[in-house]
């Protein structure tokens, strides 16, 4: 692990996932205590027009809440936050969440890519970039965008991911500071937790 | 894809609202960025400066500018439960004080709403009771909401809305199929007024039992949002309703001490103060 990547400037943790991504979300969280000192932003691949459901399958593995949040909504740590159905979400300067329903992204609504390169803008190097398994390639460029503002990026081992177009779609279009397995980006947060001081 | 400054961002947006009075000053900026990305792309522009001078010197593209920044990705029924929580519940509620009911669709985009609307009133019996207004900002838009023509695949969509809504037919009983594109039957939409009026500066012009705002507001800042509020409030007759899009929320606004839950899933509002 890259130690100088370990600090406790952080605002947030944004990650993205698709098909065969559900079983490492749920790790994530379950692993994750609860005063966990960031916010934990998700978008993940979902259908459309399922407007219940997610929420509850993740809140039950996890120790933080879990929510779709309201449009103009502000960011707080210790949360879980997850892109609703048929919407896409931002991150707006300010700190806040703003929601669309601009035409779908990768054949996606909401789009991880403009989560990711939201995120990326408003966060700059104070967010870390997490891209799970998937089947198509969006989330590539909002890796990239993380990237090129100054983030810290990490994609799912592809080796252990179900469907690895997604994280290899990213390692085609930018530079990933990390391959890792689902444990170890579980112990990469835990470790950056314990440099928080209120931890 | 460069990144826009929000400083060139500001130089364009007081460009339009002085040369072409449309104000988008106060518009969320992540998506209005978007918005302005992908114009850049769709015209081949190469810069934010380079898109004031084509509306500087172009004077019909502020509107296609017009066109392409307002986001018009509707569907017909969209949230099905929404629609069944208006027909069984909101509706009524207004026809036992009423025996007209006066409804606005505020950014009515390219019209699903609006037939959606129709079709549940006629399927109700009370589609001539109704009174009907739509309005967007964007003035080509209007006019294809009013043809009432929508894609095939779109319409793969709104079927599926439509049975999920449990209406009492088949959508397809409400249009043909012409050159590849359904036609809504333009009964549907014969006591609608169509009218251009924006959100941003636009006056109360009228009393309204039910203002449907869906997914409309989302694309201003919190400021806007307010003022936009305020006005609604100012359009509904007490006891009046508000629909807005399940993802939106009133906790915010100056105004939500005003306004009631009536159903806090389906994101529907009665105004129970002055």
């Amino acid at each position: 692990m890259v130690k100088s990547q370990l600090h406790n400037r952080y605002k947030a943790i944004v990650i993205g996932g698709s098909a065969g991504s559900f079983q490492g979300v749920v790790k994530i969280l379950s692993n994750i205590p609860e005063n966990f000192p960031l916010p934990i932003i998700m978008c993940l691949h979902r259908l459309k027009h399922v407007r219940h459901g997610f929420v509850e399958a993740l809140s039950i593995k996890s120790n933080l809440e879990v929510r779709e949040p309201y449009d103009k909504e502000g960011v707080k740590k210790g949360m879980v936050y997850l892109a609703p159905a048929n919407y896409h979400m931002s991150l707006e300067l300010g700190n806040y969440f703003s929601m669309s329903t601009e035409e779908m992204i990768n054949n996606s609504r909401p789009a991880i890519d403009i989560t990711l390169g939201s995120a990326g803008y408003v966060y700059k190097d104070r967010l870390v970039g997490i891209l799970l398994s998937g089947a198509n390639k969006d989330g590539a460029l909002g890796m990239k965008r993380i990237k090129d503002r100054g983030g810290y990026t990490i994609v799912q081992d592809p080796d252990e991911c179900m469907i690895p177009t997604m994280p290899n779609a990213a390692l085609a279009v930018t530079e990933i500071d990390m391959k890792l397995k689902v444990d170890e980006i579980v112990k990469f947060l835990l470790d950056l937790a314990k440099l928080y001081k209120k931890y | 894809m460069k990144e826009i400054e929000i400083a060139s961002l500001k130089r364009l947006t007081e460009f339009v609202k002085l040369n072409f009075g449309y104000d988008f000053t106060n518009y969320a900026m992540s998506s209005f960025k978007r918005r302005i990305s992908r114009i850049l792309e769709l015209y081949n522009i190469n810069s934010v400066e380079n898109l004031i001078t084509k509306l500087d010197t172009e004077k019909d593209f502020i509107e296609t500018f017009i066109v392409e920044i307002t986001v018009n990705v509707t569907e017909m029924f969209r949230d099905p439960s929404f629609w069944r929580v208006l027909r069984d519940d909101v509706i009524p509620g207004i026809l036992l004080n009423h025996e007209r009911i006066k409804i606005w669709h505020a950014g009515c985009s390219s019209g699903e709403e609006v037939f959606s609307m129709a079709i549940m009133l006629k399927e109700m019996g009370i589609l001539n009771n109704a009174t009907i207004i739509a309005t967007d900002l964007d003035k080509d838009i209007l006019k294809r909401a009013q043809m009432g023509k929508y894609t095939l695949k779109n319409m793969e969509l709104n079927s599926k809305n439509y049975i999920r809504f449990q209406g009492n037919h088949k959508l397809e009983d409400y249009y043909s199929v012409k050159n590849n594109l359904a036609v809504l039957n333009p009964d549907l939409i014969s006591n609608v007024s169509f009218r251009s009026h924006d959100l941003v500066k636009g006056d109360i012009f009228n009393k309204f039992d039910l203002i449907l705002c869906r997914n409309v507001m989302i694309y201003f800042n919190q400021n806007l949002q307010n003022e936009v509020l305020r006005r609604f409030h100012g359009s509904l007759f007490k006891f009046g309703y508000l629909a807005i899009g399940s993802k939106e929320s009133l906790i915010w606004c100056d105004i939500a001490n005003k306004f009631i839950v009536v159903n806090n899933e389906e994101k529907i509002y009665k105004k129970f103060r002055d």
